[in-house]
């Protein structure tokens, strides 16, 4: 299994316009971050962009699918929103439904047998072993040191092995050109994407935007953190409640984990 | 013994260029078919999120397995010392090359990112069957056009049985590792199979072979060149044992899946649900692509007309698209088993549910440009170089002239 240790920068694809633009809204958000009483906490945390990902971190994710309600799409609204798509963008107007791209779906089942119903949140799973890695021709698609599997959007051909390749269905092919779209979030024309944890607010200490919005509701049925660390909120909760991974049978380890089905 | 004098192609002036012509025109539709797709976007297409690879890749693919098919006759008279072959191992060489290339252009110009084919040759990630593949088509192009040095200049034909026997094993390796693109996916309930490896050199075999058979029934009476019935023979013969065991194969591919619990249910939407692909497979699969071909092989009157061979080429040809049709789309078009035991009651993104494709004309102009490159190639190249033999007449034993 190949680990790649990128930063977020690194799996961008930033045209050269862009460079001073970015380092216009980085110097504006450190400016806004650096604030007092302004989330000292989180930048604490928070990775430098000239530092590679670090394998002594290992990101993780735990769904509490009894903590997630039918009607509420708060954390698929903010993944559109932070990373421009669906109702994020303007993009993607000529694109059918079934063409257009998504990062994170809601689900809703019924057990056959006993007829409870679960309502839990899909997304890439950021495997351990990802299938999508092992597959990927030239190497696009990769996991970073710290577990975040990630496409690079300079290598990527479009051949779409990788969405072949996926038991989540976690991936989207992007079907026309694309204009709208967020700074630190590239995407485009013929390649493939997925969730990305929002490594852009990952490597500045803060937490994926799904997460945020989920807690800002009260509903607090996502937790993300460092799973290599005993101390963090998501390792603690792993050892006191029973949480499975979806399609479990596959042994690929995802670091993604859902509680209550 | 007598001596095989291979011959450029020169017998029909106006009449191949108008062939060349109406098939140069096939590819030049494809070549706009694929530019409007890759300058709009792929939502121009059928295809979609859920079917990703659509009847490009069919084609492409059955082109490529097609290739390493078409390379089998030069085998048998090179590997298997069966001389009476030899006079067609140029020919079943450049069948081989030109089959390949057809498929490798439709499969490249339906990239999300054809620009960046130069990235697919420099960036190998080894633990892709892709990546292997890309080196094993393009080496089989290199290794196929040694051979045929082989066979065309007098000073290297003593390589020749070594440069068979490469070639031989490549495309055995090569079309394994076709079969692996689909195998090795685990995430389907209709690929995650190894016997998908062997099935498509079984494949390979009868496909290779029905396109070499409709070139030699078609270019021999059509430049006057005599075509021996005991080699014709040969390869009805070949021809059918080819399409059995493909069906052999078919039969215990599908029973292996619907023994199997966790596949019944996506085996049964193949077989039974009377959908396009359940249509597919019966219809045009194993009827049209094998029991009629067998019919047109085997029994009389039919095994002794050599238009019954012909239109038994086309039909395995027809069979093997509708085969590959109902493996490839139809196994995306099944939904992944993401939550066993759990009925999906709504998705955001139609999990569970049978996702819709429906080819667009582009895509089959593109796939079907393949085999109209395909084509011109090979009439260019029998057109210039010594490849055909002028006559083939019945014979014990025969050699080849080389050079």
């Amino acid at each position: 299994m190949k680990e790649t240790h990128y930063s977020s920068q690194q799996q961008s694809s930033p045209p050269q316009t862009d460079l001073s633009k970015r380092k216009w809204i980085g110097g504006a958000a450190a400016l806004v971050a650096l604030s007092p009483g302004l989330r000292l906490v989180e930048l604490a945390a928070a990775k430098p962009n000239d530092q590679p990902a670090s394998s002594a971190v290992r990101w993780g994710m735990l769904v509490d699918t009894e903590r997630c309600t039918d009607s509420c799409t708060a954390c698929v609204d903010a993944c559109q929103l932070e990373n421009g798509w669906g109702k994020g963008s303007t993009d993607e107007s000529r694109s059918r439904a079934t063409q257009k791209a998504h990062w994170i779906r809601k689900v809703k089942l019924r057990d056959r047998e006993t007829g409870k119903t679960h309502i839990l949140p899909l997304f890439c799973q950021h495997c351990e072993n990802p299938p999508c890695v092992d597959v990927c021709p030239t190497g696009a698609s990769f996991k970073r040191a710290d577990g975040i599997v990630l496409v690079d959007k300079h290598i990527c051909i479009g051949c779409r092995y990788c969405m072949m390749a996926c038991p989540y269905k976690a991936r989207s092919f992007i079907h026309e050109a694309l204009h709208d779209q967020r700074v630190l979030v590239p995407r485009g024309k013929g390649t493939v994407e997925s969730c990305t944890f929002c490594v852009q607010r990952v490597d500045r200490g803060e937490q994926p935007a799904c997460v945020e919005a989920c807690a800002k509701l009260g509903n607090k049925a996502l937790t993300f953190g460092d799973l290599s660390d005993p101390e963090s909120a998501i390792a603690k909760q792993r050892t006191e409640v029973t949480s499975r991974a979806i399609r479990a049978d596959l042994a690929l380890n995802p670091r993604v984990r859902y509680q209550g089905i | 013994m007598t001596t095989i004098v291979y011959m450029p192609l020169k017998e029909k002036q106006l009449g191949f260029y108008l062939i060349l012509a109406a098939f140069g025109v096939l590819v030049l539709v494809g070549l706009l078919a694929a530019w409007y797709m890759e300058s709009n976007g792929h939502y121009v297409t059928g295809m979609n999120n859920q079917v990703v690879w659509g009847l490009p890749h069919v084609f492409a693919i059955f082109l490529i397995v097609a290739a390493s098919g078409a390379l089998n006759t030069a085998s048998i008279a090179s590997v298997f010392r069966k001389t009476v072959y030899k006079p067609l191992a140029r020919y079943s060489a450049l069948m081989a090359i030109t089959l390949l290339i057809g498929g490798l252009t439709v499969l490249v110009l339906d990239l999300g990112r054809p620009d960046r084919l130069i990235i697919a040759m420099t960036h190998y990630n080894f633990t892709s069957i892709f990546a292997w593949n890309i080196i094993l088509y393009t080496g089989l192009i290199l290794v196929a056009v040694i051979y045929l040095w082989t066979m065309l200049e007098a000073r290297m034909a003593g390589y020749n049985h070594q440069a068979g026997m490469a070639a031989f094993i490549w495309r055995i390796v090569l079309t394994t590792g076709t079969g692996s693109i689909f195998g090795f996916i685990i995430a389907r309930s209709a690929f995650d199979a190894a016997i998908l490896a062997p099935m498509f050199v079984v494949m390979s075999l009868g496909f290779g072979t029905a396109c070499n058979l409709i070139g030699m029934l078609t270019l021999f009476p059509w430049n006057n060149r005599p075509l021996g019935e005991d080699l014709v023979h040969r390869f009805r013969k070949n021809l059918g044992i080819f399409v059995a065991t493909n069906l052999y194969f078919v039969a215990v591919y599908h029973l292996t899946n619907l023994y199997f619990r966790n596949h019944q249910e996506a085996e049964q939407f193949i077989l039974f649900t009377g959908n396009i692909y359940s249509t597919l497979f019966w219809i045009g699969q194993v009827i049209v692509g094998g029991f009629i071909p067998l019919m047109l092989l085997f029994v009389e009157p039919f095994r002794r007309s050599r238009g019954s061979l012909l239109l038994a080429s086309f039909l395995v040809i027809l069979g093997g698209l509708a085969q590959l049709y109902v493996l490839i789309i139809g196994g995306q078009a099944y939904p992944m088993p993401l939550f066993p035991g759990m009925e999906i009651l709504s998705s955001g993104f139609y999990d569970g549910q049978i996702a819709q494709y429906v080819p667009s004309l582009p895509e089959a102009l593109l796939g079907i440009s393949g085999f109209a490159l395909t084509i011109v190639l090979t009439l260019v190249v029998l057109r210039v170089l010594p490849m055909l033999p002028q006559a083939l007449i019945d014979q014990k034993q025969t050699s080849a002239r080389h050079g």
